[in-house]
């Protein structure tokens, strides 16, 4: 749940990317912390095992700058997208104001971003929040890959699978080269301070 | 009826600049004034709702928030999973600074940075101290 001080006038929400393992919910995060140096006011924190996977969670705070006299501060997580770790997941979920579901583009991951995505609403559930009212974006990453020969699924196949029934929006992403990271970002912080705007 | 949030209602959890005047000044006068390097009040989210610190502290506190609310959650989890409702005491002794939680109410949590200035038992009369005022205020706010 995103706070207000009402003092320092200032809003801060937390984000959270979600997503199966190696799906590049820690690289899109890289490549914000990269673009935006000046607007992050501290050290991008990654809690990871030796192999650089995500063992609990990236955090990067993101100044978004004023609205409506509000300096608005969106906290940037991710949660580690494997399997076994699902206590800590849910841990990150908690008070999440908008979500960021990083779907692998890959054909192999097809069954792996099924799982995952059903794992979200689940764990929304848990914190007494609905995958059909909060804030979400679907983005479908690696999209690089699509001409390098690797089999990779296409778009209307994703949608099919992953948000035929949600119908939120999609971004066609690749974390790696930067494609549309910055797009997903801005959709989403918008998307949240839409759902905000009763209450400011 | 659903028993999920229909909407993000920001209001029910905006405190009013007189509950906050109040709480920084209690962290300010009860410990930053007893020595105490720096004090964060946060929300389980990670979310800072209040701090007070000395002007030498260049601590980085967004991140330092987002990480107790992460340990206080795992190390809570832990003590559900030996059947303990919570563990009492939360605390982490370096060679200059040392890092004590103390859990406020089910929203709440107090992080203090202190040094060699002030005892572990001090510190923890202290800030039992200021949790108790802190409840006192956020009951009457919400
Ligand atoms: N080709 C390509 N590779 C990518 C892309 N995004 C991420 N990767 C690669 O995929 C691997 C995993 O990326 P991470 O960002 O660590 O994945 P993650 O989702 O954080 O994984 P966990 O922490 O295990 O949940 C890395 O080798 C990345 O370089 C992309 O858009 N295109
Ligand atoms: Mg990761």
């Amino acid at each position: 749940m995103a706070f207000i001080n009402m003092k320092n006038k200032e809003v801060q929400a937390k984000i959270v990317y979600y997503g199966p393992g190696r799906c590049g919910k820690t690289t899109n995060l890289e490549y914000i912390y990269q673009q935006f140096r000046e607007r992050i006011p501290s050290e991008m924190v990654s809690i990871k095992t030796h192999g650089d996977r995500t063992l609990f969670f990236d955090f990067l705070p993101f100044d978004v700058g004023k609205i409506k006299g509000y300096s608005i501060r969106m906290q940037l997580y991710t949660v580690p997208g494997q399997i076994k770790y699902d206590a800590t997941r849910r841990l990150v979920l908690k008070g999440v104001d908008a979500v960021v579901f990083v779907a692998d583009s890959l054909t192999v991951q097809r069954e792996q971003n099924l799982i995952s995505l059903k794992n979200l609403q689940d764990n929304l559930a848990a914190h007494k929040k609905d995958i059909y009212h909060i804030p979400l974006i679907i983005q479908y990453n690696k999209r690089d890959l699509e001409n390098q020969g690797i089999p990779v699924m296409s778009i209307e196949m994703m949608e099919n699978d992953l948000n035929e029934k949600l119908k939120v929006p999609s971004i066609p992403a690749s974390a790696l080269k930067g494609n549309n990271v910055v797009v997903t970002l801005k959709k989403i912080i918008s998307m949240t301070m839409a759902s905000f705007q009763k209450g400011l | 009826m659903s028993p999920h949030d229909k909407s993000i209602s920001l209001m029910e959890y905006a405190l009013g600049q007189d509950q906050l005047d109040k709480i920084e000044k209690i962290l300010l006068s009860e410990l930053v004034a007893s020595g105490v390097h720096c004090v964060l009040l946060i929300d389980f989210a990670g979310n800072i709702i209040a701090k007070g610190d000395n002007a030498n502290s260049r601590i980085d506190v967004y991140s330092l928030a987002a990480l107790s609310a992460a340990n206080f959650g795992a190390v809570e989890a832990m003590a559900k999973i030996v059947g303990q409702e919570e563990f009492a005491l939360l605390f982490h002794k370096g060679e200059t600074e040392s890092l004590y939680f103390s859990k406020v109410n089910e929203e709440l949590l107090i992080i203090t940075v202190f040094g060699k200035k002030i005892s572990l038992g001090l510190l923890r009369m202290k800030v039992a101290d200021v949790v108790d005022k802190i409840r006192r205020i956020w009951k009457t706010g919400s």
